[in-house]
């Protein structure tokens, strides 16, 4: 059978770390962005960044592939500066960044929510800029809970299969994600091959549940004791 | 907590244990459902000859789609009581699906090594496979766009991404890397590939462009008007196209299934071929 190739393992976990990355950036953003949204805004903005969670993750290979392929408008403006995204390397990531980003956000979102007021408005009261307050009083408290949205947005970000297939294809060493490695040596009949990819994303996510587990129970307890400093 | 979780694994095994005796019957997991379903098996099959309604499961290779589901209406209307489902997608997947107990009446498949496989697992029924159909493998570009004059050209600069069916699974893709290895365009073009997961997958990504050319068969070619064809794979650069089909072993209506086959090569089912492009089996 000759050397075994490792390139979906390499492909797969540059996607996974750059989708986690961006996304933890990003949820983490928006949602201190819209905690103290009202209205109209919060319930649509609220549906719009949890949709990719519910949707078929074909729906979302779907509309990918109208809004970047190559004959929709921002395709041919990509086109036109000689950048192909569909069958791409960013393209794994972008699929794996969007089926990934409302599992951060709402982590995020939550862990926010449950920081203590008491302590954002005594940071108030002593003068500190909001986006200090941000990163000093709200992130550290909430932290656990933005852990365990990060290992879990890695985690869904690793097994993305149907979106990234749709409109990053089979390209083996270049877009050949492991989880599509999997489909295509089953088709094929290379069961061990198959079975080799499956006992290495399955060890991988036991391992980030653990950690996302860890990290929710540390929140717990943080919740529990009054977020005490 | 802990008795509500062992009613739920509970349920979950019979639930399991009940849709497996429904689909496998040589494998359930309850002994007692298996002999209880192979006298209905034998029922069916004379069912069938007493024109009960019987419903068979055709897996069916893609490039037959269309073809195929114009023949089911014309096969349906002379047959009353037989209904055909049809499973289309890769051979390659399609022998999987077969291997790993799916209840498909017939397999008609676009390369003779799945068929092969099948035979040799001891799945199909050897005396109804025969040989039936032959076909082009052509290169295609999007319609109005830039004409490759040969496979030797896909080597050039301008293209980057060519679209072919995944070698192991899909026989075009098989018949495409045949061909490549032939004309020494292997290392050229290696960088350049696409694999799809069947052969109409590639015909979309043309359609679409989405790849700059692609290679499928002549009859995939022939359904859309939004591709062209710029070329057939040289003579004697792969092995001839040759799609065999047959019964399965285990299959539960093998009386209507031979009939099936036995229409498929016959005057009315030759017509539909042709017509479609294909090149029944001298």
């Amino acid at each position: 059978m000759g050397s075994f190739d490792l390139a979906p393992l390499w492909i797969s976990l540059r996607t996974s770390v750059l989708a986690a990355v961006l996304v933890f950036f990003f949820g983490v953003l928006f949602a201190r962005l819209l905690l103290y949204a009202n209205g109209p805004v919060k319930w649509l903005t609220d549906v719009l960044f949890t949709l990719p969670l519910v949707l078929p993750p074909t729906v979302v290979g779907f509309f990918l592939l109208v809004v970047f392929g190559r004959n929709s408008p921002i395709g041919r403006f990509l086109g036109g500066l000689d950048i192909s995204l569909v069958f791409s390397w960013q393209a794994t990531v972008l699929a794996a960044v969007v089926v990934s980003f409302p599992l951060m956000y709402r982590a995020a979102k939550g862990a926010l929510e449950q920081v203590p007021v008491d302590l954002v408005w005594a940071a108030r009261t002593l003068g500190m800029p909001e986006s200090r307050i941000f990163l000093r009083v709200m992130v550290p408290q909430a932290w656990p809970g933005i852990a365990a949205g990060a290992a879990l947005s890695f985690a869904r970000a690793l097994g993305e299969f149907g979106a990234t297939m749709m409109i990053a294809g089979n390209i083996p060493g270049r877009t050949q994600t492991m989880p599509v490695a999997i489909y295509f040596a089953t088709a094929g009949g290379h069961m061990d091959a198959a079975a080799i990819w499956v006992a290495i994303i399955t060890v991988v996510s036991c391992i980030v549940l653990g950690l996302m587990n860890y990290y929710n129970g540390r929140q717990t307890v943080k919740n529990a004791a009054g977020g005490g400093i | 907590m802990k008795k509500l979780f062992c009613m739920i694994l509970a349920a979950a095994m019979v639930l399991a244990a009940g849709c497996s005796s429904g689909s496998e019957p040589a494998s359930s997991a309850v002994p007692a459902s298996g002999p209880a379903l192979e006298p209905a098996s034998s029922e069916e099959a004379s069912e069938a000859a007493a024109g009960e309604p019987v419903e068979l499961m055709v897996s069916a290779a893609a490039s037959l789609t269309d073809c195929l589901t114009e023949m089911k209406a014309l096969y349906e209307a002379e047959n009353e009581g037989v209904t055909l489902t049809f499973n289309f997608g890769a051979s390659g997947a399609l022998q999987q699906q077969i291997e790993q107990g799916a209840p498909a009446d017939v397999f008609f498949s676009a390369g003779k090594k799945q068929m092969t496989a099948l035979s040799e697992a001891g799945l199909m029924n050897d005396a109804t496979v025969k040989d039936i159909l032959e076909n082009k493998v052509v290169l295609i570009v999007p319609a109005g766009g830039e004409k490759i004059e040969s496979f030797e050209a896909l080597a050039d600069t301008s293209i980057t991404q060519i679209g072919v069916g995944e070698p192991s699974s899909v026989p075009v893709g098989q018949y495409t890397e045949e061909a490549f290895a032939n004309l020494g365009l292997t290392d050229k073009l290696k960088d350049k590939l696409v694999f799809a997961k069947d052969v109409r997958e590639v015909l979309s990504w043309v359609e679409t462009q989405n790849v700059q050319a692609g290679i499928v068969y002549e009859t995939d070619a022939k359904i859309s008007d939004k591709v062209e064809i710029c070329c057939a794979a040289p003579e004697g650069s792969h092995k001839k196209v040759i799609y065999p089909v047959g019964v399965t072993r285990d299959s539960t209506a093998p009386d209507a299934a031979k009939a099936f086959v036995d229409y498929l090569f016959g005057d009315e089912a030759k017509d539909l071929f042709v017509k479609y492009g294909f090149s029944p089996v001298s």
